[in-house]
């Protein structure tokens, strides 16, 4: 399966040749070479995950196969998920390219390079099959993430977002590493189907339980899952809108992606019979993600921060998905994850089209002067709609997956915890939309979080009032009509059911890794969604939007109750990579400790 | 895995942390992320050290002869190289700060709250 390997190298090449060429190449041609790379890799991904419908593709790095069940050799293990994140990650890259060909007036080729390198390195992490370079690659993206983040160095907001993002992130990386290296001392292996197989035989130690709680700590961090999330809204502020669009669209996920892959190739052995624990403890912290995040985000007035606080949110939901530990969950949580990326990507392509064309993005002075931009809005206004899971974009389908797997999981009560996070954060977003592009309320009168004035860069002065460039239109239509097709292709629930149900299926991974003989494969019930009630928590969903959108219009503070909480949760977002460190070690405290208590 | 290294690593790490959520300049703040990542250095060495075994490099000795695990000494390689690109870079944003806003207090710097 050698494509899998070129779809890493390209990226990696093309990244090289832009800076090796950069003296010669016009920038016309780097642009068209980033474009190109980003279009190669969604290719040769779109044509892995074809491959990968029938069986999960392997393939061995420099031909260094396991022998008797002993992998030394890195290998590549991909199944409809791995390729899927990839495709995701691939198409939101292109589309990102695309967007910044006019709009990064003052980037060189270094910033395709950038964007490339960051490409090949999620490509990576969705395919590794062993723990070693899953690490290797959660680095590579991550080192290129920040650097992306804070490219306008020379502004106070994006140096201080990037250095949050990096020092919160490196200490995620530390516990990761340490995970691996307790693990790789029990079973003397980094492998993921062969930890499996040395750790299926008995039920899990203190040991085992620590170093699982080390890795999924690291990767909750990546998934800014509460109380390790503050880093996320600080990088996803300030970042640039085409780097915006891969990290809130792909990147977060595919720690959540991680989390899945390695508890279900490696521990899910281990931790039979403690199951229903630690989906109580994954399914809590989604939910307080979920509802932390929805809150935030309705007290914002930064549009950038407002999204990252959705995209928080959202990821608490997936978590709650992947969480339950069922394929049907987990199908949802990835449905979701597609379809909310597009219009994810889309909301934040139309945040970009504003910053374009006023130079900031803050609602305040933005009040009603958002009509000009008539397209936008309109399609500003249906992301919106579709994210508070709209039928039948991506993100209703997935979000009806999601509460299928809860129900038959027995966690019946997070449908309406589902419904009412989706209103709070649809609502988040239509009352910004009204107030920008409509003109709707009292303007809002909250101080500016993030200075503004130096966004200017993000403008070109010699673009004639009204007209948007067709790059910037072109990438939100697509994004939009890519969130459309992830609800309406057809037999795509029950394929991702399906897909999922392999997924899961501990020994048939370790099979397709290391050989010998697997039983007869799961069959897969077909999901049979969407249910008519499924209609009616949708219509829920957006008219409580719609009403919490109006009543917040109204008052320009949040109710008195509410006020006290509120602030406290606010001044926790302090901006000081110490505090968030703190939250950081303190999350990993109460998790670790949670899963030995509980799991061994 | 002995217990004493496993005792020191875990030392490194929470000093290393306790030292960044406390730190009141930037380039103490890398520091104190470096000697956190150091603690991944010697759990790794320390997972794969054996008494009385040679360097893992067979040139010279006989194929027999027990040797440490090379794995592990690759990971820590691999490793260095990751947390010298991170310190590098989080130095560089260092130096920018110091440069343009004339201080290295991450307290100083914040401008994202809320």
């Amino acid at each position: 399966m050698d494509l899998a390997a070129l779809a890493i190298a390209v990226p990696l090449l093309a990244a090289a040749g832009l800076v090796g060429l950069r003296p010669l190449l016009p920038r016309w041609g780097a642009q068209v070479l980033g474009v190109a790379a980003a279009a190669a890799v969604a290719v040769l991904c779109s044509i892995v995950l074809v491959r990968a419908r029938d069986e999960t593709l392997v393939y061995w790095l420099g031909g260094w196969r396991p022998r008797g069940g002993v992998a030394i050799g890195i290998g590549f293990e991909i199944d409809q998920f791995g390729a899927g994140a990839a495709v995701l990650a691939a198409l939101l890259a292109v589309g990102a390219v695309v967007f910044s060909l006019r709009y990064v007036g003052e980037t060189d080729d270094l910033f395709e390079a950038l964007m490339l390198v960051f490409l090949a390195g999620m490509v990576g992490f969705s395919f590794s099959g062993d723990l070693f370079t899953l690490f290797v690659f959660f680095e590579l993206t991550l080192i290129s993430a920040f650097v992306l983040c804070g490219y306008q160095i020379e502004r106070r907001a994006p140096l201080e977002g990037s250095l949050n993002f990096a020092v919160v992130n490196s200490v995620g990386g530390f516990l990761f590493l340490f995970g691996i290296g307790l693990v790789y001392g029990r079973t003397g292996a980094l492998n993921l189907a062969q930890i499996g197989r040395v750790l299926d035989g008995e039920p899990a130690d203190a040991l085992v339980a620590v170093a699982f709680g080390l890795i999924v700590c690291a990767l909750l961090i990546k998934a800014a899952i509460v109380p390790f999330h503050f880093w996320l809204a600080d990088a996803y502020a300030v970042a640039r809108t085409p780097v915006c669009i891969l990290l809130a669209g792909v990147m977060s996920e595919l720690g959540l992606y991680a989390v899945g892959r390695i508890y279900w190739s490696a521990f899910s052995g281990a931790f039979t019979g403690a199951e229903g624990e630690l989906r109580a403890i994954l399914v809590a912290a989604g939910v307080v993600t979920a509802v932390l995040g929805a809150l935030m985000a309705l007290a914002q007035t930064h549009l950038k921060r407002l999204l990252a606080f959705v995209t928080v949110s959202y990821l608490g939901l997936m978590l709650a998905g992947v969480g339950l530990l069922t394929a049907e969950g987990l199908a949802g949580a990835a449905l979701f994850a597609v379809g909310d990326g597009f219009l994810k990507a889309a909301l934040f392509v139309g945040v970009g089209v504003v910053q374009h064309r006023f130079g900031h993005v803050d609602v305040g002075p933005l009040h009603g002067r958002g009509r000009a931009l008539t397209v936008t809005a309109v399609l500003f206004a249906v992301s919106s709609f579709a994210v508070a899971s709209l039928p039948p974009f991506g993100s209703f389908l997935g979000k009806t997956l999601l509460e299928h797997g809860a129900t038959s999981a027995g966690y019946g009560w997070l449908v309406p915890v589902f419904v009412g996070v989706s209103a709070l954060c649809g609502a988040a977003l239509l009352r910004a939309w009204a107030r920008v592009f409509a003109g709707l309320g009292e303007p809002a009168e909250e101080p500016r979080t993030i200075e503004s004035s130096g966004e200017e860069a993000g403008r070109e002065g010699d673009e004639p009032p009204g007209r948007r460039p067709w790059t910037m239109l072109l990438p939100l239509a697509a994004f939009i009509v890519a969130g459309l097709a992830a609800g309406v292709w057809p037999g795509l629930a029950d394929g991702t059911v399906a897909a999922a149900e392999r997924f899961v299926d501990h020994r048939s991974y370790a099979v397709s890794a290391l050989g010998g003989s697997a039983g007869p494969p799961r069959a897969a019930i077909p999901s049979g969604v969407p249910h008519w009630y499924d209609w009616l928590y949708s219509a829920i969903s957006l008219g409580g939007a719609v009403l919490v959108a109006w009543v917040t219009l109204q008052g320009r503070r949040p109710a008195r109750p509410l006020r006290r909480p509120l602030s406290v949760l606010r001044a926790a977002h302090s901006g000081h990579p110490g505090d968030y460190v703190a939250f950081v070690v303190a999350g990993t405290a109460i998790l670790g400790g949670l899963f030995t208590l509980l799991l061994t | 895995m002995s217990a004493p290294a496993l005792v020191v690593a875990a030392w490194l790490l929470l000093i290393g942390l306790y030292g960044v959520v406390t730190s009141r300049h930037l380039v103490h703040l890398i520091v104190c992320l470096s000697v956190a990542q150091a603690s991944t250095y010697v759990l790794l060495l320390a997972v794969g050290f054996r008494e009385g075994a040679k360097a893992p490099i067979f040139g010279d000795i006989p194929a027999s002869s027990p040797v440490v695990d090379p794995v592990v000494q690759a990971l820590t390689l691999t490793d260095i190289v990751v947390q010298a690109s991170v310190s590098a870079l989080l130095l560089a944003l260092a130096i920018q700060a110091r440069k343009r806003f004339g201080t290295v207090d991450p307290n100083r710097i914040g401008e994202l709250r809320g």
